[in-house]
């Protein structure tokens, strides 16, 4: 399996690559970790003319912490975040989404930009972006936006970016105290595409669930926020039984594909039991005590 | 190219134009000259863009310890080291090494008789047809680089990342385990 013939061009800045961008346009690909890219070139898959080659523009890759947000350079390796103390105090679904992510050998180059980009609808990041509404920032030839996952993903494999896009930093908001997070998944194997994956998000006031967020990969075209059993569950007691019950409302309303290792029906059932267990262990992890 | 001593425009691809563009901007290449260091060795070759490491490994440099199995990141027999970390070699163009260090299986055992984690292999029946050794071998030589007393975790979640068809686990499991013992680092 070779790649079809392609040129190559390895430019050293955000604005030269702007530039090669928005001179090659539709022809022109974004090459960032590759972990995904490379498989649809040598499959063959994907025929782009250009490939332009962003690893080495080294101010893309960074943690940082600025005010209430940790921004995240669309450079930084999976395994740079798996590895950082910063993420897993300040952001902690991330770290625990990240080591999902493929393997070791996977995350030394898949980067946490290129996941996003590239939206596969089983992938683990997608879905920590939405339970976190994190913020996307992308830059143009025109110049900068930040969109919401809302904004971003557009459905199967398909996001906002245009072909003179290149998304620059993610911004994780930091979470307020008393609030636990948990990522879970099931997949065939560890490190394969998750088969279904939860994320979950709940702030705690005393016993009762002050604000709840869920969100899931493997079940839709692209991340799906479970906003109907959210709002069941603001201002409701921490309870085993609500738990369960949102965690069903959320999965009946799920409308997954079939296909040869899950039917629909199976992936319900699992988005059911998933979101019930990450509901409590997010609760747990916000202090609260599951009644 | 411009200021990037590692990656050069082979002599013998088409001429450009210098004309004036507006911001110097770099040409996509077809194929370019690349300086690396591959197992210790100065390397500096012209080869085409779209060649992986894997197939550059084998076919340019003769360095057929690298395997192939599924050429799409799945299976690990590929797993060479780049910079010291694992990576596979069938996911990575050969451009993309430029001023790098890479390290394949040749380098465990340069001279007569074997490295720690090769012998330990052998020792713990770890290979059978052997055609996934060599990503496991290297991706074991990460790990216990970076771990002399690494966990049962961290030895699973390294090995993960490797399928076997043959031996089973347990035995490569095993391997690992014991070269952590008997490797003098």
């Amino acid at each position: 399996m070779k790649p079809a013939p392609f040129r190559y061009v390895a430019p050293r800045s955000v604005d030269e690559t702007l530039a090669l961008l928005a001179e090659h346009g539709a022809e022109g690909k974004i090459l960032a970790g590759g972990q995904s890219l490379v498989p649809l070139l040598n499959m063959r898959l994907a025929r782009p003319q250009v490939i332009v080659d962003i690893n080495g523009i080294r101010s893309l890759a960074y943690i940082r912490r600025k005010d209430d947000h940790l921004h995240v350079g669309a450079l930084t390796r999976q395994r740079a975040v798996e590895e950082s103390a910063t993420v897993r105090r300040q952001v902690p679904l991330l770290w625990e989404a990240i080591r999902f992510v493929g393997h070791p050998q996977i995350r030394t180059r898949g980067t946490v930009g290129g996941s996003l980009a590239h939206a596969d609808p089983s992938a683990e990041l997608p879905a920590v972006a939405a339970a976190l509404d994190a913020e996307l920032v992308v830059r143009s030839p025109s110049g900068e936006r930040a969109l919401s996952p809302g904004e971003f993903f557009a459905g199967y494999l398909t996001t906002a970016l245009e072909p003179t896009d290149l998304l620059t930093e993610i911004r994780f908001p930091l979470l307020p105290e008393r609030t636990g997070t948990a990522f879970v998944e099931v997949a065939r194997r560890h490190g394969d595409f998750a088969l279904v994956g939860v994320a979950a998000v709940v702030r705690r006031s005393d016993g009762t669930i002050a604000e709840a967020r869920l969100a899931f990969t493997g079940v839709g075209p692209g991340p799906v926020r479970a906003r109907g059993a959210e709002g069941r569950l603001a201002g409701s007691a921490g309870t085993s039984r609500v738990f369960a019950d949102a965690a069903r409302e959320a999965a009946a309303r799920l409308d997954p594909e079939s296909e040869i290792h899950a039917t629909a029906q199976y992936r319900r059932d699992v988005a059911a039991t998933l979101a019930r267990r990450a509901l409590e262990l997010a609760w747990q992890r916000s202090g609260g005590r599951t009644r | 190219m411009n200021g990037d001593p590692a990656h050069t425009t082979p002599a013998q691809a088409p001429a450009r134009v210098p004309a004036r563009r507006k911001r110097r901007l770099r040409e996509p290449q077809s194929a370019l000259t690349i300086r690396f260091t591959v197992n210790g060795e100065t390397v500096e070759r012209t080869v085409e863009v779209r060649k992986t490491l894997a197939d550059f490994l084998r076919e340019d440099l003769g360095l057929t310890g690298t395997h192939l199995g599924c050429e799409h990141g799945v299976c690990g027999a590929c797993t060479g080291l780049l910079n010291g970390e694992p990576v596979r070699s069938c996911l990575l163009f050969a451009v993309q090494a430029a001023g790098a260090g890479i390290e394949t299986v040749e380098s465990l055992a340069p001279g007569e008789g074997l490295h720690p984690v090769q012998a330990a292999f052998r020792e713990h029946h770890g290979l059978q047809c052997g055609f996934c050794t060599p990503g496991f071998l290297m991706s074991a030589v990460a790990l216990l680089r970076d771990h002399t007393v690494p966990t049962d975790e961290q030895i699973l979640e390294t090995l993960g990342g490797h399928l076997c068809r043959c031996t089973g686990y347990q035995g490569i499991v095993e391997a690992v385990r014991a070269a952590a013992r008997t490797w003098q680092r």
